[in-house]
């Protein structure tokens, strides 16, 4: 069936159909019309979930992890503030192997007080190890939070599911939603934990651990991470037999003959289509790739990717001060010895508007070697 | 499951708790009235590590160890998801410290009594930040010493009203117990384990090695801080107060001299002390008083 949504209202119907059982929320622009819409399908019937709202962001993930650790499937929401306000349970989440999804609709840190678009929020939570997917369009809103409860379930590991603020979550698009029956077929009643709460075999979950057994843990976690590596390219391949919608860990649109491949993520990333077309009818060969998992990192696809090309540009619209925008960083870390140049662009911070025609400027710009290594676009330069 | 060699088949032998502690005494009375499925979410404090580093475990029953500010906030996940399960007859327990009660747990517990979450919240109160090698915490009475407030820097602020404050929450039912006064506990257990909603439970737990005195004076120092009025016993039930045990107010200057973390107390500070209590207890049992006219 065809929909027309807002991003939040999308992510929302999905949570409807996807069997959670426990939502535990706290509101914050701009993410609060997810949480709103999940209260009303609980009130209308449409799913059957404990609602509940909590008195901070810091004791809604405590929630989670307490359902989570019973054996109950879980979702809640947040942005900016709210998600580094749960910084410490964040580490608690993964760190206990607990599978949930999270939507995070990306807000920008104060101060100043700003409610608009940037990633540094999440970003700022790379390290937390929970798996990040930066989503970009309505259906891939939709979709992936099905794909986000089967990779979190399979591996034991938790999930974010990240929206732009406003030019995703509030915007209306158009998408394939599926009959709940058929998402129930792929994903599984429940999640299987085995450690989860049991009175016939009870046991202490977290308890003091020595130097010489802390470091299996923190092994675990990056096992389980490599096998979403492993598992992710089989849930999409699942997926698309299943609902005829393929998705491929790296998008890209004119990259096969680019010299000029530029990584992006976010909506950036649909507003570069236009970028590419411009640049194409002028002669450049520029083709866009969209980073959608920023964790785990897929080092191997970005380098064949990379591979051949004469200029790689990177925008990031967030910033770890004091280094660089931080999937420039990591993907100029994961070209180690291909020795192709790469452009950083930070753009759009706070919100601030990014057209199609600035990227392309940005791309001349770069080939004409008028840029530092680090180019902020909009700043003045003195 | 049960360890059913023990006197408390709740638990197994064996902790790793100080000689005299009184939050072991309290686990020991108090977990001899929980039900058959009882699932306890353990937050920071002594009892972190008195239950045993992994892989070993002194309580029978699942446990989660939680973050220290996050104990009712847990336990709320905890009940919805037994509650999703199908599960209606298991009790979720918090067990914490003062410190993760009185001032960082503050926020979860006041949101989980506010949403009347069925559930127990017991408060093992042994007046510091013990776990962490004493340092003041909101529990920290008048003048007591403690690391972060030694010496002339005694604390200076008195021990935050927490029974006042459940109370502030309408809870269905809140109650304060001592380990020196094990049948008052355990009928305050039982009573807290039966409320169909949420119910807390403040027990005074004596401790050596953050008050100051030999070991085996742990149920002296309970009991005298009961006599001399200092920790009344008392509930707050279906909108009543009733006071469980009039002291005899006798023994605060035993009760004080007793304590190293009271060293620094001249005269002057015990008879502020002195002036305190017969305010307190003045104004507790007007507060019986008037609740009961109906």
């Amino acid at each position: 069936m065809r929909e027309i949504l807002k991003g939040n209202e999308t992510l929302a119907y999905a949570v409807s159909q996807a069997k959670v059982d426990f939502i535990p929320v706290f509101p914050i622009t701009p993410q609060t019309s997810i949480i709103e819409a999940l209260a009303e399908h609980v009130q209308e019937g449409r799913m059957d979930a404990y609602y509940v709202p909590m008195e901070s962001e810091h004791s809604v993930m405590a929630a989670c992890i307490g359902s989570v650790s019973t054996g109950v499937r879980t979702f809640t929401a947040t942005s900016g503030q709210g998600l580094v306000y749960m910084h410490e349970l964040l580490h608690w989440t993964s760190g206990s192997r607990l599978p949930m999804v999270m939507g995070v609709v990306n807000r920008a840190l104060a101060p100043g007080w700003n409610i608009w678009m940037d990633q540094t929020d999440t970003i700022s939570q790379r390290d937390t190890g929970w798996m990040q997917i930066y989503v970009t369009n309505h259906q891939e809103v939709y979709d992936h939070l099905f794909i986000a409860y089967r990779i979190a379930e399979k591996v034991l590991l938790p999930v974010m599911v990240i929206l732009d603020a406003f030019f995703l979550s509030h915007t209306m698009g158009e998408l394939q939603v599926e009959e709940t029956a058929k998402i129930s077929a792929f994903l599984p009643d429940k999640p299987d934990i085995p450690f989860a709460v049991d009175f016939d075999n009870p046991r202490m979950l977290g308890s003091l651990t020595a130097p010489d057994e802390y470091m299996e843990y923190r092994y675990g976690i990056e096992h389980a991470f490599e096998e979403a590596k492993r598992h992710l390219p089989e849930i999409y391949a699942e997926f698309e037999k299943e609902f005829g919608r393929k998705y491929k860990i790296i998008e890209s649109y004119e990259a096969e003959d680019a010299q000029v491949l530029i990584f992006l993520s976010g909506t950036l990333y649909e507003t570069a289509y236009k970028t590419v077309n411009v640049l194409r009818e002028a002669g450049i060969k520029a083709g866009i790739a969209k980073v959608r998992f920023l964790r785990p990192f897929f080092t191997e696809e970005i380098r064949a990717l990379a591979a051949g090309r004469t200029q790689i540009i990177v925008f990031d619209r967030n910033f770890s001060f004091g280094k660089n925008g931080v999937f420039a960083d990591e993907i100029k870390a994961a070209l180690y010895g291909m020795d192709i140049p790469l452009q950083s662009v930070i753009a759009g911070l706070g919100g601030r508007d990014v057209t199609a025609n600035t990227m392309a400027e940005v791309v001349r710009k770069t080939l004409r070697g008028e840029l530092p290594e680090i180019y902020w676009e909009g700043e003045i330069y003195e | 499951m049960n360890n059913k060699n023990c006197v408390n088949p709740r638990l197994n032998p064996g902790h790793s708790a100080c000689a005299g502690c009184g939050g072991s005494i309290a686990m020991n009375l108090a977990s001899r009235h929980f039900p058959e499925k009882t699932v306890m979410v353990n937050v920071a404090s002594c009892w972190t590590v008195i239950g045993g580093a992994a892989p070993y475990r002194t309580l029978n029953f699942p446990s989660i160890h939680c973050a220290f500010a996050s104990g009712a906030a847990t336990a709320t996940g905890v009940v919805y998801g037994l509650l999703a399960r199908g599960d209606a007859d298991s009790r979720v327990i918090t067990w914490a410290g003062d410190g993760g009660t009185f001032d960082i747990g503050i926020q979860a517990l006041s949101g989980a009594i506010e949403r009347n979450l069925p559930f127990t919240y017991i408060c093992y109160d042994n007046e510091a930040y013990m776990n962490t090698g004493i340092q003041r915490s909101s529990a920290t009475p008048l003048f007591a010493e403690t690391m972060t407030t030694p010496g002339q820097n005694f604390k200076h602020q008195s021990k935050k009203d927490f029974m006042e404050i459940l109370i502030a929450h309408d809870i269905p039912y809140a109650a304060t117990a001592s380990i020196a006064y094990p049948e008052d506990l355990e009928m305050k257990v039982k009573k807290a384990m039966a409320v169909k909603g949420a119910s807390v439970l403040h027990i005074f737990s004596s401790c050596p090695t953050g008050q100051g005195f030999a070991e085996k004076y742990s149920i002296k120092v309970a009991r005298l801080a009961v006599e001399s009025g200092v920790f009344p016993l008392y509930e707050y039930e279906a909108r009543h107060y009733r006071i469980n045990h009039e002291p005899t107010f006798e023994g605060l200057d035993t009760y004080i001299t007793m304590q190293s973390r009271f060293k620094n107390m001249g005269s002057e500070e015990i008879a502020q002390i002195k002036a305190n209590l017969e305010y307190k207890w003045k104004i507790l049992k007007r507060k019986e008083k008037i609740y009961n006219e109906d």
